[in-house]
């Protein structure tokens, strides 16, 4: 087998995560289209750094992966907080800033 | 691309494991799509996760494996999880769209993205590579060398930004009180006060009759034989989960009263 | 004079400091502030009179003195230095101005002792003083325009001290605007004069070096002799545009009558004494330009001479005191102009009756207002009338003014207007015969309306009725100027001109000068003049003796046309106003219709557009996302296309 059909793999479930982001409303569900997003890349580092034999790869997915705890700690606060006030997750409530 | 090439074919058990999990792992992906339920969505993605973490073990990163698994499905989905518990269980998510024509635009531009993406990577020539040695794949010691090495900075600026954020979680969420702390006494003397309005006492009575069932669906009896609609579960009762009380434990009288008809364990002498 | 010229910068330092003290002290020094600019004039008269002093007792080949106070620019071939320059000719004005200066000051002090604004009207009058020293104490054409505009500014500020009347400031905005035209004159002679030698002081235009400098500008051989005919020519009536503006000379002389709206001390001191003079000091100061331009110097004769006579004439025909008096002051500046055009020769005599005339006209604009003060500011002659009984001292000190005028011997005028006229009968061809004629008659016009002022105020029968206007003499602060420049008049004329003592003085300023004789001979000038003089004050004594109608006569045409400044103002207004307003109309409708209406309608589509446009901000994230998912996916799309097109274009 190809081992570019990883790439191939990564590059479909990258695009299934941003096209969630786009169509769901559910900001907790959007947040999961960003990992799903930020795993894809992952899977393409591994499967580079598997082709040219060199570790950087990994560790670069490594600094992602730590990386996206961080954020998704602070962006479940923010989802707390938005819900805390507004009694909504949607993230199509959240329009105030239209012109 | 050719087939040849050093390190660019994989053995047939890898390819068939790949070949297993690729189409489930899609399918689990458009999960997130389609399911209704932000719960559900969860679940879908760890599946995801877990078969990228196989895929990590299976490309000669077994430590990345365990990471993800550690990290992604350990940690995050679970933080994912309970912040589902906190905000949303009783709100379930429509899909009906909101922004016009956002779906089609949506569709359209995941579309033209995979297909931009998989454009690039099958027009890529890859140049030929060394894959990775036995030593490098075996431990973590290569990957710590680097880590620590080469990236050490790095490191150590991403251990600045996980306080930071943790930090800055603590902040998002903290609520300053507004009113008096509820103390016990509080507690007790509110009660004392509401009982001309119909308050209890008491605690809400738990839900189940034990005779028949035990579950937490099904409403308690009280004294006089009626089910006590609010011994069950408020989230229950939003979602249309609550059953019935078993209906030969209840029967209506002529005058309109109830009565509890005794059969077998006595409800009302249990009261 | 160089150990004392130290003190120099004090005489405009004094009055400098003083203007700045009282607009800057505010209303505290409301009630006495005005003795502040009283004492900074006097300090200033003091320091000049002993400068004069030390001046006098120097040796003549000395008594030039130049002092550096520091560099102003300095940008590539230009250094321009703050200088001063004490000679004969600036220490004379520095006296004029000084002396005068604070006798008008002290006669202020009664005169406007009920203005409001009387610590503000003493600023302006000390700023002015300061201004006028640094004019006639310059060391470059550059400092003397710095003192030039200040003048201007000084005269615009006391001609509009009583800005709430309209008339009032009108006449200010006038004087203001036509000084500029004459100011653009100076500047381009600067200009001209850099760039034909490379330099603006005095030092290197005028002096042959150290040798030279005592010798007298007539062997001068200084950076103004490299200059050819032309160019010499073409700074000249620059210059002479320029005196014209300051010297309210034909055809700039339009402001001058209007300027009389200005307060009456004002009109003593700026418009008779000083300022007005300063076109006459620019052009003596710039002899040796005009020696080696006589086309300038006829152009200069011509415009002497036809503002003396057309002065003259409206001064027979104003009813207004001050503004006869006006008209007899440009009338009288032309004769210095007339001196001043026919070179060396006239030099030192458009100086003395400089100074002669600033003290006899100063005297009779203080006459004119100590007049008004006692009739409520009435300023119409017509109402007047045997005032000699009422306020004899100022009788007296305006009947020795009117003797000074007349050029009766041995008052002041006669020593220097006869010099004059009979200056401007040497020469040789047509010349003397035109210029001197005008001069003599020039002289009898004058003696006619003088009188006739003096007949209608002084002397006749009185036309004013006592209830309603209580004629007075004035105080003694209003009096004493007045009878010290009585003094003056009667005087001063005939102690500077014996043994030639003023020219000598003057010399090392202006040069030597050998005695032409007149085409005529002198005696037969002099009792022509004198017989003119007297011809012309008893035709006006015999017309106005008896009684004045209140109301003007129809009069002939001349009168008309002299009772509207021969026109001056149609003229003006003619050939320059009305073009003027038509040019700005149309560009004022251009700039409404065109532009204006432009930017507006550009105004509103860009508002539209923004409108428009501002539709895609819905707020809603996922659409932001939806955007940002587009470019991305351009750019990924752009990628490809080059990739896969580049290596096939390129092959």
């Amino acid at each position: 087998m190809d081992i570019t059909n990883y790439v191939v793999l990564a590059c479909i479930l990258f695009a299934i995560g941003a096209t969630t982001v786009l169509l769901r409303r559910n900001a907790i569900v959007v947040f999961m289209g960003v990992e799903l997003m930020l795993n894809a890349t992952n899977l393409v580092f591994v499967t580079f750094a598997r082709i040219h034999g060199d570790l950087t790869g990994q560790v670069l997915a490594f600094f992602v992966m730590v990386v996206a705890a961080a954020e998704v700690v602070v962006g479940l606060a923010i989802i707390v907080t938005i819900f805390r006030t507004r009694r909504s997750a949607s993230v199509d409530d959240v329009n105030l800033l239209h012109g | 691309m050719t087939p040849d090439m050093a390190g660019m074919t994989t053995s047939g058990g890898e390819a068939f494991l790949f070949w297993v999990l690729a189409p489930l792992m899609v399918l689990a992906a458009l999960g997130l799509l389609f399911v209704r339920r932000a719960v559900h969505a969860a679940l879908c993605i760890v599946f995801v996760m877990v078969s990228l973490a196989i895929m990590y073990i299976a490309s000669s990163a077994p430590f990345l494996g365990v990471v993800q698994v550690v990290v992604y499905t350990g940690a995050v989905m679970m933080l994912f999880l309970f912040v589902l518990m906190l905000v949303g269980v009783d709100a379930s998510d429509s899909l009906t769209e909101t922004i016009r024509g956002q779906r089609w635009i949506g569709l359209l531009l995941g579309l033209g993205l995979a297909v931009v993406l998989i454009g690039v990577v099958s027009q890529a020539a890859f140049r030929p590579g060394t894959p990775l040695t036995e030593d490098q794949v075996a431990n973590p010691v290569g990957l710590a060398r680097v880590l620590f090495g080469d990236y050490v900075l790095a490191m150590e600026t991403v251990g600045v930004l996980l306080v930071t954020a943790a930090m800055g979680a603590l902040m998002l969420t903290h609520r300053r009180r507004l009113e008096p702390k509820r103390t016990q006494r509080y507690v007790a003397e509110q009660r004392v006060k509401a009982l001309p309005e119909g308050g209890t006492l008491t605690p809400l009575p738990a839900p189940g009759v034990y005779a028949q069932t035990n579950a937490m669906d099904v409403p308690a009896l009280g004294p006089d034989g009626r089910p006590l609609e609010h011994s069950v579960s408020r989230v229950l009762r939003i979602r249309g989960q609550e059953k019935a009380a078993p209906a030969s434990l209840v029967e209506t009288g002529p005058a309109g009263e109830v009565s509890t008809v005794r059969t077998g364990t006595d409800g009302g002498e249990d009261a | 004079m160089n150990d004392v010229i130290g003190y120099a910068p004090w005489l405009v330092g004094f009055p400098l400091v003083g203007a700045a003290v009282l607009l800057l002290g505010g209303r505290a020094l409301d009630k006495w502030g005005h003795w502040i600019g009283v004492l900074a004039s006097s300090a200033s008269a003091l320091l000049g009179g002993w400068l004069l002093f030390r001046m006098i007792g120097a040796d003549p080949a000395e008594r030039v003195a130049d002092q550096r106070l520091w560099t102003w620019m300095s940008a590539g071939g230009l250094d321009v230095d703050l200088g001063l320059r004490l000679d004969p000719l600036s220490m004379t004005f520095v006296m004029l101005v000084t002396f005068v200066g604070t006798l008008i000051h002290f006669y202020s002090v009664e005169y406007m002792a009920h203005d409001p604004h009387r610590r503000r009207f003493f600023a302006y009058l000390n700023l002015f003083i300061a201004a006028m020293l640094v004019l006639v104490l310059a060391d470059s054409y550059l400092v003397l325009f710095v003192g030039w505009e200040g003048v201007g500014l000084a005269s615009y500020l006391l001609i509009g001290f009583w800005d709430h009347k309209r008339p009032n400031a009108v006449a200010a905005k006038k004087a203001f605007v036509m000084n500029r035209v004459g100011d653009m004159g100076l500047i381009v002679a600067m200009a001209l004069l850099f760039a034909h030698t490379g330099a603006l002081d005095f030092g290197t235009l005028f002096d042959a070096g150290d040798a030279g400098a005592g010798e007298g500008l007539a062997e001068a051989t200084g950076a103004v002799s490299t200059l050819d005919q032309g160019t010499a020519t073409a700074v000249g009536l620059a210059l002479l545009l320029a005196a014209c503006g300051k010297s309210a000379q034909f055809p700039l002389q339009a402001w001058l009558g209007d300027a009389m709206a200005g307060p009456t001390p004002v009109s003593a001191l700026i418009h008779a004494a000083t300022m007005v003079t300063a076109g006459v000091y620019l052009l003596v100061r710039s002899g040796p330009i005009l020696d080696a331009a006589p086309t300038a110097q006829l152009v200069i004769v011509i415009v002497g001479t036809v503002t003396l006579i057309f002065g003259a004439i409206i001064g027979c025909a104003k009813d207004d005191i001050k503004k006869a008096l006006a008209a007899s002051t440009m009338s009288q500046i032309g004769y210095m102009m007339l001196a001043a055009g026919l070179g060396p020769v006239g030099y030192a005599f458009a100086i003395f009756h400089l100074l002669t005339h600033g003290f006899f006209k100063a005297g009779l604009f203080l006459g004119a207002g100590s007049v008004m003060h006692g009739m409520k500011d009435e300023v119409n002659m017509r109402g007047f009338g045997a005032l000699r009984r009422v306020m004899p001292l100022t009788a007296w000190s305006m009947f020795f003014g009117w003797l000074a005028i007349l050029g009766i011997p041995p008052f002041s005028g006669f020593w220097s207007k006869d010099k004059i006229i009979e200056a401007a009968f040497t020469g040789e061809g047509w010349q003397p015969w035109v210029f001197g004629g005008a001069a003599l008659i020039g002289a009898g016009i004058t003696a006619f309306y003088m009188t006739r002022l003096m007949t209608m105020t002084f002397w006749g029968r009185p036309r004013w009725t006592e209830p309603e206007y209580h004629p007075h003499e004035s105080p003694a602060l209003m009096v004493w100027p007045q009878v010290i420049l009585a003094v003056g008049s009667i005087a001063l004329g005939g102690v500077l001109a014996f043994g030639d003592v003023f020219t000598t003085w003057l010399e090392p300023s202006v040069g030597h000068v050998e005695h032409h004789e007149p085409v005529l001979s002198v005696p037969v000038l002099m009792g022509a003049t004198i017989a003119v003089v007297v011809v012309g004050a008893l035709v006006g004594y015999l017309m106005y003796r008896r009684d004045v109608p209140a109301e003007a006569p129809r009069g002939s045409v001349l009168t008309r046309a002299a009772r509207r400044d021969l026109f001056q103002d149609t003229v003006n207004e003619g050939l320059v106003m009305k073009p003027g307003q038509g040019v700005t109309a149309v560009l004022v409708t251009a700039d409404t219709g065109v532009v204006a209406r432009g930017w507006g309608v550009l105004a509103v589509g860009l508002a539209g557009l923004g409108a428009w446009l501002r539709r895609a901000q819905t707020g809603y994230v996922r659409a932001y996302a939806a955007s940002m998912a587009a470019g991305v996916l351009i750019i990924g799309a752009v990628i490809v296309l080059v990739a896969t097109l580049g290596p096939t274009a390129g092959a």
